[in-house]
């Protein structure tokens, strides 16, 4: 009987998704690296590849934040707005001068901070969904940004512009950063019990609360450290702009693409799944697809075209991977068919 | 010895209904209760209470001796009575280890003490004499019987000293069936009082040491199992005065030409599909829980088609591979859920009756429009106006919404899965009124049910379903003891 | 309508119904539309003039539209992000290939139907078949036609089409008793709202609320739920389509003159009452929603505020509408995007058939045979 069982399991067992997603970076890379030779470049020289890690930078450090919200089983369409109001915080408070940097800094975290917090408490607190909360909160900080910002504004002295435009070799230090960041979310979701109920709730509010969780905290938490992380991108862009702007967020389409990378990355839209290091993959699929693009010359707006078709394919194929089927008492070739808790108990012959 | 848990007359009422009328029970360590009754005698009631998910209106509960009262199903945990349910509470997403600790995931310092929720898992899977699970696996990766583990595990990690399971083996295989007996072996051998509330009489009378009988929500017996045997069971589950407000069938009704025909229907829930339905019958399905009933209604109609097999209605061979084709092909499901699956509960009354006919047939919307006032008055709906919300509505009145929905489309074959469920007496009345009416008609009717007085008084011919397949035929007029054996598998007051 | 009445229909009864119906948030809308109308004329008389009155509804005329088309996609259950680069496609359609030619018009305008109808087909099935949800299919349209669009013109979104296309949405009809002007684009509006109050009662039309409602039931009862929700999206690419038409008159043409519409017709949807996750609420309000929330902005303005403020206050007021419909919804659970998103989330969920409402349904009240 042991084995019995255990064969059968081991039939079941699918790819994980974040394997997927980087065996798809792997092709992708490969397709790339042909591609561009083609035109006489090396997908691989130093230049090449600073290239792609700085583009994942910044994508990459909102795409952390958003990972956690849809975890939790929400959206934050905001984030745009929160970069470009971090970048003028910080270029305005720093003015030039060296010694403001940590004060810059701390400031624009608690701004961003409390925007975060706002949305949180509108999605638990007023029971409105993620999507609009954030959408709204969105626009009033745009709303702010147009009243009082007419252009780039402040001035980022030069030690702090260094982040943003040195390296170790290839890989620019805002790289590191990032990296470094999603570690420690990775952290906080596997080893923390925030990062568990924050599972928890996106997995089923309903399950949660029968074991005595509640869904506000977990989902305020998700929305603070969002757009912290918006924050820490926007400070990023002053760092490479020189100055804060009020549109750089909006330009960089960051709240579709994060999403985007994130549901990329093999994290359920729902939410309960998904890993940061799935969403790195994701963000470096879109990174490298730019980079080939940019080498290849092609034209900016194909590009858009291209990211669309990506977004759909990708999400496309995880759904189709991902449905799940009740339990068939009469297999059609022997072997079972997986089953979920949830659909056979609420399925077919119901008390 | 003293009972671990005991209740004593719990009554229960839900919207002026009750559903439960001094309920006592005893249950010592280290011994299998059964509860049995049939589908509406309270049991699941009784069960919630328990388990904290329900407030009682009267009686009381007393753990070891003292008095409790569960505002929260945690609270029940933790004091140590655990409930596996049939629909489990598990996270599909996360590791069985992560879903065994929820909420209450062990630390160290300050992070959360993983390994150490893995191998604590694994001790309590060894106490289960369990060693094929990875405390580690995602629990969407398990077989439902994996799963089923992983709750008992849950509620072992609370030290439970009650843990109630309902219908445990509804939805596994039979060698599954053996493993969960040594698991509840195990379980008794650490003192735990298990609770079995179960159809299934072969594994009530394997595992338990005393049996209550529910009936009505009232209870009938509550004595050692050695004093019963499957034959005396089923007579305390059963035993009533039948109502006998079944309506007979009409004048004038005679069975007719054969309106559908399945031959050899099979899919991956039910098998060897053999059945025809006549004009002016009405076949009734009985059967167990998990016994193929809806899945059988829903291959026929076309919702979840058959994979093999022939479907004729009228005369004519289909393909039902939608309830679009079999809609048009003159066939009506009431379904088993109404509020799920066949009502648009936001929608008013009108736009539910009319549904069928505006997503199918929306010619004849402004007919049918005209006759739908007509149609819910004969059917005795009340209602404050066309355009109410239908969610608002009795259950009664919405399953007659519902029949109104169908009747608008003149069906010749109409299948009804549990049409009277959660619905009062005069709404069920009504129902068997229209049954026979639509089978004076000429009309075919396909009833499945678990109300054995409904099955027995309203079917011309009862199929008996157990394990995907139609296992038997009985005559018109069976006794319930002879339906309730054979949906259990017992022939001839043997357990088969 | 002969009902069966149990209660006596007097006075109370119908004032009563009536209030409840007009705080209920469909409702709700038309009243905050007088109050706002009111106050814009309490700031500018004028505007009461047919004349000025006219423009207003003129300068209402693209945003009603595209709320008409989103609230089919979104009472269907769904979400079309993908209007803002639609409309912007069509108008730089019309731009480059209409260009001087007037008799270019015609043709152009059908080729514009098709490629509006071809988008939203392509949402539809992609949402239905595939089982993507909605946002992230139409948030793929949106990036691949605007950039495809753009790609084929090069960028350059220039292109003055000829007057006689612009009048559409810039001209109308003078010396008119009465209202004195009239505008193409008030007309237009007009005969759109009584189609789409019209088709809204249809048999159809009613279809696609209930798939919105319950797409298990709807299912169960022989409705096409694919081709339903297809065809609430083709509705709704076709309305960016005419709204597109309207704004080279009215706007003109350039890269964003479609930017953000789709959240703005979120914004008049939801503003009208209409629920998020399908099954509820009247088209007409939607149409009243987009009116107030110009109205707001119209009073906003005469009132001297800043109009880099509109986004601001267009974001509190989703907010507001949406919480105020959560708030009057409260008691009954549903299945909507309460904790998720996306409503499309229960299509990419229930890839079973015959799948009912998922989750355990301990720890509710309802009462069932159980036992």
């Amino acid at each position: 009987m042991t084995t019995t069982i255990a064969a059968k399991r081991g039939a079941r067992r699918r790819l994980d998704s974040t394997a997927i997603v980087y065996l798809a970076l792997i092709g992708v890379i490969i397709v790339g690296a042909l591609l561009v030779s083609t035109v006489g470049r090396d997908l691989f020289s130093p230049g090449s590849i600073r290239d792609i890690l700085t583009g994942m930078s910044v994508l990459g450090l909102v795409a952390i934040g958003q990972t956690l919200v849809i975890l939790v089983g929400s959206l934050d369409l905001s984030v745009p707005y929160v970069i470009s109001l971090s970048s003028l915080i910080a270029a305005t408070t720093m003015a030039g001068d060296a010694a403001n940097i940590p004060l810059a800094v701390a400031l624009t975290l608690l701004v961003a901070a409390l925007i975060g917090l706002a949305n949180g408490l509108i999605v638990t607190g007023l029971k409105v969904n993620g999507f609009i909360a954030t959408l709204g909160v969105g626009l009033i900080v745009k709303g702010y940004l147009d009243t009082n910002y007419q252009g780039s504004a402040g001035s980022v002295p030069a030690a702090f512009q260094y982040i943003g435009a040195t390296g170790i070799g290839p890989v620019p230090i805002s790289t590191i950063i990032m990296l470094a960041l999603a570690m420690a979310v990775f952290l906080l979701l596997r080893r923390t019990r925030t990062g568990h109920h924050l599972y928890a709730v996106g997995g089923s509010a309903t399950v949660s609360r029968l074991s005595g969780l509640h869904a506000g905290r977990p989902r305020v938490i998700a929305h603070v450290l969002c757009s912290v992380t918006a924050a820490l991108a926007g400070l990023l862009l002053a760092s490479r702009l020189g100055v804060g702007s009020p549109t750089v967020g909006s330009q960089g389409g960051y709240d579709l693409l994060s999403i985007a990378a994130v549901v990329l990355g093999g994290t359920l839209l729902a939410g309960g799944r998904g890993s940061i290091w799935g969403t790195i993959g994701g963000v470096a699929i879109f990174a490298v697809i730019d980079s080939v693009m940019s080498v290849m010359q092609v034209n900016p707006f194909l590009k858009d075209v291209v990211r669309g078709l990506v977004i759909v394919a990708a999400v496309a194929v995880y759904t189709s991977h991902v449905s799940r089927k009740r339990r068939a008492r009469f297999a059609p070739t022997g072997t079972d068919a997986p089953a979920t808790a949830r659909n056979t108990a609420v399925t077919g012959e119901s008390r | 010895m003293s009972p671990v848990l005991e209740a004593r007359g719990l009554a229960k009422s839900f919207f002026g209904v009750r559903v439960l009328h001094g309920v006592s029970l005893t249950l010592e360590a280290g011994s299998v209760h059964g509860l049995v009754g049939e589908n509406g005698a309270g049991k699941s009631t009784f069960m919630k209470i328990l388990a904290g998910v329900y407030d009682r209106d009267e009686g009381e509960v007393l753990l070891d001796g003292k008095p409790v009262d569960f505002a929260h199903p945690v609270q029940a945990m933790s004091a140590g009575v655990a409930t596996v349910f049939q629909e489990f509470n598990l996270l599909p997403d996360r590791s069985v280890a992560e879903n065994v600790f929820l909420g209450r995931e062990p630390r160290r310092g300050l992070l959360v003490d993983t390994r150490g929720m893995v191998r604590r898992t694994g001790e309590l899977l060894a106490e289960l004499g369990i060693d094929f699970i990875d405390p580690s696996a995602r629990v969407s990766n398990l077989s439902v019987a994996e799963q089923q583990i992983v709750e008992i595990t849950k509620a072992l990690s609370f030290e439970a000293k009650v843990i109630s399971m309902d219908e445990p083996t509804a939805a596994l295989a039979d060698n599954e069936v053996e493993l969960l007996y040594g698991i509840i072996r195990r379980l008794q051998q650490r003192g735990v009082a298990i609770l079995y509330v179960s159809h299934r009489l072969r594994e009530i009378f394997d595992l338990c040491d005393t049996i209550t009988v529910l009936k009505d929500g009232a209870l009938v017996s509550s004595v050692p199992a050695a004093e019963l045997d499957a034959a005396e069971l089923v007579r305390r589950m059963v035993g009533r005065s039948i109502e006998t407000f079944f309506p007979a069938p009409l004048e004038g009704t005679s069975r007719g030409a054969v309106r559908l025909a399945v031959r050899g229907g099979g899919n991956g829930y039910v098998t060897d599909v053999d059945l025809e339905l006549h004009a002016g019958e009405i076949v009734g399905i009985a059967g167990l829980q998990g016994s193929g009933r809806t899945e059988l209604a829903e291959a026929i109609f076309g919702a979840v088609p058959f994979t093999r097999g022939t479907i004729h209605v009228d005369g004519e061979g289909l393909r039902m591979t939608s309830p679009r084709r079999a809609v048009r092909a003159g066939l009506a499901l009431i379904t088993e859920d109404r509020k799920a699956q066949g009502l648009a509960l936001g929608q008013s009354v009108l736009d539910n009756a009319l549904l069928v006919i505006r997503g199918v047939f929306p010619t004849r919307t402004r007919r049918a429009r005209d006759r739908a006032p007509g149609v819910l008055s004969s059917l005795e709906v009340s209602f404050r106006g066309l355009d109410q919300e239908v969610e608002v509505l009795s259950g009664g009145n919405q399953q007659k919404v519902v029949l109104a929905k169908w009747l608008a489309t003149e069906p010749g074959v109409v299948i009804l899965d549990e049409p009277t469920r959660g619905i009062d007496v005069g709404a069920k009345v009504a129902v068997y009124t229209l049954m026979r009416e639509l089978a004076r008609s000429g009309v075919a009717l396909l009833m499945i049910s678990s109300e054995l007085p409904e099955v027995i008084g309203m079917s011309d011919r009862i199929l008996v379903m157990h394990d995907g397949r139609i296992s038997a035929e009985l005559e018109p007029g069976s006794s319930e003891e002879s339906v309730l054996a054979a949906a259990t598998g017992t022939v001839g007051g043997l357990l088969s | 309508m002969s009902a069966e009445r149990i209660t006596a229909t007097g006075m109370p009864a119908r004032a009563r119904g009536l209030a409840l119906r007009l705080i209920s948030p469909g409702g709700a809308v038309f009243l905050l539309l007088v109050v706002l109308i009111a106050g814009i004329i309490a700031l500018n008389p004028g505007f009461a003039e047919p004349g000025q009155f006219m423009r207003f509804i003129q300068r209402v005329a693209p945003i009603a539209i595209v709320a008409i088309g989103q609230y089919f996609v979104i009472v269907s259950g769904e979400f079309d992000l993908s209007m803002g680069s639609v409309i912007t496609a069509q108008v730089v359609i019309a731009g480059n290939l209409i260009g001087q030619d007037e008799g270019m018009s015609i043709p152009v305008l059908l080729l514009m139907i098709v490629v509006g109808s071809v988008i939203g087909l392509v949402n539809g099935l992609l949402t239905t078949l595939l089982r993507v949800p909605s946002f992230i299919v139409t948030l793929g349209t949106m990036l691949a036609v605007l950039g495809g669009v753009l790609f084929w013109t090069g960028g350059a979104a220039t292109g003055n089409p000829a007057d006689g296309f612009r009048q559409i949405g810039r001209g109308g009809f003078s010396n008119v008793p009465l209202l004195d002007y009239v505008p193409y684009s008030v007309i237009i509006l007009a005969v759109l709202v009584a189609a789409a109050v019209w088709f809204s009662r249809r048999p159809f039309g009613r279809a696609i609320v209930s798939v919105g409602d319950n797409p298990v039931t709807a299912r169960y009862a022989g409705i096409r739920v694919w081709w339903v929700k297809t065809a609430a999206f083709m509705i709704s690419s076709l309305s960016a389509t005419v709204a597109g038409v309207l704004l080279v008159g009215y706007a003109g043409v350039h890269p964003s003159v479609g930017r953000g519409y789709e959240f703005i017709a979120i914004t008049a949807v939801v503003l009208g009452g209409v629920v998020l996750g399908g099954g509820r609420g009247w088209v007409v309000a939607a149409v009243a929603g987009a009116f107030a929330l110009e109205a707001l902005f119209t009073l906003l303005n005469f009132a001297d505020v800043s109009s880099t403020m509109r986004d601001g206050i267009q974001g509190a007021i989703i907010i507001a509408a949406v919480a105020y419909s959560a708030v009057s919804f409260g008691s009954r659970p549903r299945r909507g995007p309460q904790t998720s998103p996306v409503p499309g989330k229960e299509s990419a969920d229930s890839a079973s058939a015959a799948s009912t409402r998922s989750g355990p349904t301990t720890g509710t009240t309802h009462i069932s045979n159980g036992g």
